[in-house]
């Protein structure tokens, strides 16, 4: 990893990497969700609103996949400080908070017609509720040791404490009983017990969502590189 | 209860949501770097 902790070399790669992940993202997210919208069978239990989980789970998956990202970032800033995990970390930060927030609404939006409630204070939501708490603290944190100049080991060490919570998310359908379902997707085979109907536009969506999040982190990395390039060219002006 | 109201808000949010977000960033990083260039190109 840190043949790419040389800023130019990573810029070499992002750049044409950000629109490729964008535009293919973006099609099988247009792909996806027309069949889930339009063509898509409904379910003989939730009805037309199983629709809403080809938008939902891959939100769900992303909010969980960011902060697996920020803590794994956070790991290499302060164990093999990774110049570019700091970057890498509060990159991920925003769309992992928006793909949260996300899931939380569209789960709502489910949860009403399909078990008459918006919300329900039980393991699932609530954990995801957290996740999303801890994203806007991550990034308030962020943002505080940037003002005062900081290297930013504080929020690592938030990024990476924050991922107990990771495990709480996944499992909570398992230790409590949740009013959230239990997962229907393994990848074991045979096991899952979401139909081939629905399974196949549900990973489409999550891949095609995946893909254009990757390209919204290289975005956010390529705008700090280049504020930072921009800052270090001010403070040498400055001092010349 | 018809689901589709609630079936079209959450494509809605989620829409809004996902393009806010790409848009946002795309802007922010069109920006830094055309000042980064701008920057780079005064002697």
């Amino acid at each position: 990893m840190h043949v790419y902790a040389n800023p130019a070399r990573f810029l070499k790669i992002a750049r044409p990497l950000t629109a490729w992940l964008g535009w293919a993202g973006a099609a099988l997210i247009l792909v996806a969700l027309g069949y889930g919208l339009f063509l898509g069978p409904r379910d003989h239990l939730q009805g037309e609103s199983v629709r809403i989980l080809y938008v939902h789970v891959p939100a769900a998956w992303l909010g969980m996949a960011g902060w697996t990202g920020i803590a794994t970032a956070s790991l290499m800033q302060l164990v093999w400080r990774h110049p570019l995990a700091a970057v890498a970390g509060r990159a991920i930060a925003v769309p992992g908070a928006v793909f949260t927030a996300i899931c939380l609404a569209t789960g709502s939006l489910w949860g009403r017609p399909t078990w008459g409630t918006y919300w329900e204070w039980d393991g699932r939501m609530t954990s995801m509720l957290v996740l999303l708490f801890l994203y806007i603290g991550y990034l308030a944190l962020a943002a505080a040791e940037k003002e005062k100049g900081g290297e930013g080991r504080l929020t690592a060490i938030f990024g990476l404490a924050g991922a107990v919570n990771l495990p709480v998310i996944h499992y909570s359908v398992i230790w409590w009983n949740t009013l959230h379902q239990g997962e229907s997707i393994s990848f074991v085979r045979g096991s899952s017990t979401i139909d081939g109907a629905m399974l196949w536009p549900l990973l489409v969506s999550a891949l095609g969502f995946s893909l254009l999040f990757g390209a919204i982190v290289l975005m956010r990395m390529r705008a700090e590189l280049a504020r930072n390039k921009v800052e270090a060219r001010l403070k040498r002006m400055a001092s010349e | 209860m018809s689901h589709w109201p609630f079936i079209i808000a959450a494509y809605a949010l989620t829409a809004l949501g996902a393009l806010g977000v790409t848009l946002w960033s795309f802007a922010a990083m069109r920006r830094a770097e055309a000042d980064a260039e701008a920057l780079g190109k005064r002697p």
